[in-house]
């Protein structure tokens, strides 16, 4: 939303368009109602299932019966986000628990591959790089068998947020890689020339001259990473329950656990599980969307 | 990059005819020692994590320990070659659900495709209230599938007429009864169902990918068309467009990579034993549970070999074309 707020206050050139028309200028503004109808369907398209979220979240018992599905509640009631509250408060802590280290450990090793690859590079620098980058795209049922072998059984990692953490911090390296290698890429190279002309070794040469000018990309991987492992759900399936999993985990199963479905109390719920990155992508918007074009490998 | 790549290279074959060949090979392992040290534990954590486990999954796929007893050791397991794939890819459930992938993978790329596109396009000229139009159609990629299942799950109901509610309910009342269905609990059909909510939530990073496609296409290029006299709309098709393909190559890939493992949306929205939406990512859940390992180990394999036939290339053209830049 800050990068909203940017384009929506900077200068339009649409103005000056229109103080000096020209003979196109008709053509064009008929072309621009028929965009705007069309970008207002589709925003109506995709708020739908935000307003059914939030109505229904207020709905109390009453407002049961499918002829008022899509109407406002009759009576408005906290009840259900007091529910969903209640049942879900644990695992929203426990997830923060997770992710927070993993988004942190992650960006660390991220930031020391990406410089090596991007700035120091050693024989057969892209095949490593390119080799780092497939398991990125892996599809992680093609490991999970021997993996939670490997965990549980081997190393003795206790299911639920230990194991998550280390699945995060493992699988999220490609990645933070990745965003870092194209940062430092994109970064003067006479700067960290400088620092070796100077004398300096590769790690002071990392420490005092890249790291502290790495900030922009630590947002960008950290957003990065605390989005993806807080909405994970296929490790916590395999790796935790619903006693000490996240919170993708107890939403499921306080979503679909009961005999008889509770929508109110389960959309309130889905609302509180999305809270978190929700925010994070109103207030950071424009770092997770850095985030996530840097997924598309190219950077 | 490669610019200073290069140069060091230079500087340091300028430097070394004159010094002993082992002094500087010396120095050329001393300076390989640090990096390689920095990389040295991710390089080792992915090799097992990645690699190695890959190849223990193979191996697993490649026995017979399909029952409780073998999977936790009490009795031996034995080589059975591919056995198991054989007997997976003849089995109509299996079948079933890699039907359903490509099913899906059709629907979910053609929609997030088509709708993303559409959206870039619609924004490519400065239109005001561009922001928010573009961080509304982003904003369902900072949710998570299991909560947009909650609501989709409602959404895509498939109770019709009077208990409809959901989408069924919407068409009801605003006279389009006629395209209510029973979504996906259609045994058929229904996979498509679930690509509708993965359009919802993934069209947003197609729009982006295209936007700042569109973005790139330099302007000169535009005002060359314009001085020809071409007309806005072929100026799009012959000048704007033909720029975009590498952009719709990534989109491809990214997308189609993704459904060939969509496992989220059908567990919040369905159910892993749900048959209608049976996919072979969800199959190894399911074998896991009844503990036949090996079958879902050769599930596993099925889908890393088709992912990376779409990855691969992919990487390496990457990796290549950097090399060339």
């Amino acid at each position: 939303m800050s990068s909203t707020t940017a384009t929506v206050g900077a200068p339009k050139p649409d103005e000056r368009l229109r103080l000096a028309p020209r003979p196109r200028e008709r053509r064009y503004s008929h072309g621009r109602t028929l965009r705007y109808v069309l970008l207002v369907l589709f925003l109506v398209f995709v708020l739908t299932p935000v307003y059914v979220l939030l109505v229904t979240s207020f709905k109390g018992a009453g407002d049961a019966s499918p002829t008022s599905a899509w109407s406002l509640p009759s009576s408005w009631t906290l009840d259900n986000w007091t529910a969903a509250w209640e049942a879900l408060a644990p695992a929203i802590g426990r997830t923060f628990l997770m992710v927070i280290p993993a988004a942190a450990i992650s960006s660390v090793l991220g930031s020391m591959n990406g410089f090596v690859l991007s700035r120091w590079r050693f024989p057969y620098a892209n095949v490593v790089f390119t080799l780092i980058l497939f398991g990125m795209f892996i599809p992680y049922q093609a490991v999970v068998i021997p993996l939670a072998q490997l965990l549980t059984v081997t190393l003795q990692v206790p299911s639920g947020i230990p194991s998550l953490i280390i699945l995060h911090v493992v699988y999220g390296i490609p990645i933070t890689t990745l965003i870092f290698r194209n940062y430092y890429e994109s970064i003067p190279h006479e700067l960290i020339e400088a620092a070796r002309v100077d004398g300096a070794g590769m790690l002071r040469t990392f420490a005092s001259v890249v790291l502290p000018i790495s900030i922009p990309a630590f947002v960008v991987v950290l957003i990065w990473q605390f989005t993806s492992a807080w909405n994970d759900f296929l490790f916590a399936v395999f790796f935790a329950n619903s006693q000490n999993g996240p919170v993708t985990l107890a939403l499921n199963n306080f979503a679909n656990g009961a005999l008889l479905q509770n929508y109110g109390q389960s959309m309130a719920g889905a609302l509180l599980a999305s809270a978190p990155t929700l925010v994070v992508y109103i207030v950071l918007g424009k770092y997770f969307i850095g985030g996530m074009m840097s997924g598309s490998v190219k950077g | 990059m490669s610019a200073v790549a290069a140069r060091s290279g230079t500087d340091r074959a300028g430097a070394s005819p004159s010094a002993p060949a082992d002094r500087r090979r010396r120095r050329n392992r001393r300076q390989y020692l640090a990096p390689l040290l920095l990389i040295s534990p991710s390089l080792v954590v992915l090799a097992v994590f990645v690699y190695g486990l890959i190849a223990v999954n193979v191996q697993t796929s490649l026995t017979d320990a399909n029952d409780a007893a073998t999977v936790t050791g009490q009795e031996p397991s034995s080589f059975v070659g591919l056995a198991n794939y054989v007997a997976l890819l003849q089995d109509a459930d299996f079948q079933h659900s890699l039907v359903n992938m490509f099913v899906y993978t059709f629907v979910f790329l053609g929609g997030a495709l088509a709708v993303g596109f559409v959206w870039a396009w619609l924004l490519d000229k400065p239109i005001r209230g561009e922001g928010v139009f573009r961080s509304v159609y982003l904003f369902p990629m900072a949710v998570s599938f299991v909560a947009s299942g909650v609501v989709w799950r409602w959404l895509l109901n498939s109770n019709t007429g009077d208990s409809a509610s959901g989408l069924n309910r919407l068409f009801e009342m605003t006279g389009f009864g006629f395209l209510q269905n029973e979504w996906w609990s259609n045994p058929r059909w229904g996979i498509a169902a679930i690509a509708l909510p993965a359009v919802w939530q993934l069209a947003g990073y197609v729009m982006a990918l295209f936007l700042a496609g569109f973005r790139g296409v330099p302007e000169e290029l535009r005002e060359a068309g314009r001085m020809d006299g071409a007309s806005e709309w072929k100026l799009y098709r012959y000048v704007v467009f033909p720029q975009l393909s590498p952009v719709l190559l990534s989109a491809l890939i990214i997308i189609g990579h993704m459904s060939l493992k969509v496992f989220d949306l059908i567990l919040s929205i369905a159910d892993s034993s749900n048959y209608s939406t049976k996919v072979p990512a969800v199959d190894v859940l399911q074998y896991k549970s009844s503990f036949e390992y090996a079958d879902a180990a050769a599930v596993g394999t099925i889908l890393l070999l088709l992912v990376a036939l779409l990855i691969i290339p992919y990487l390496v053209r990457t990796a290549r074309a950097e090399k060339n830049a």
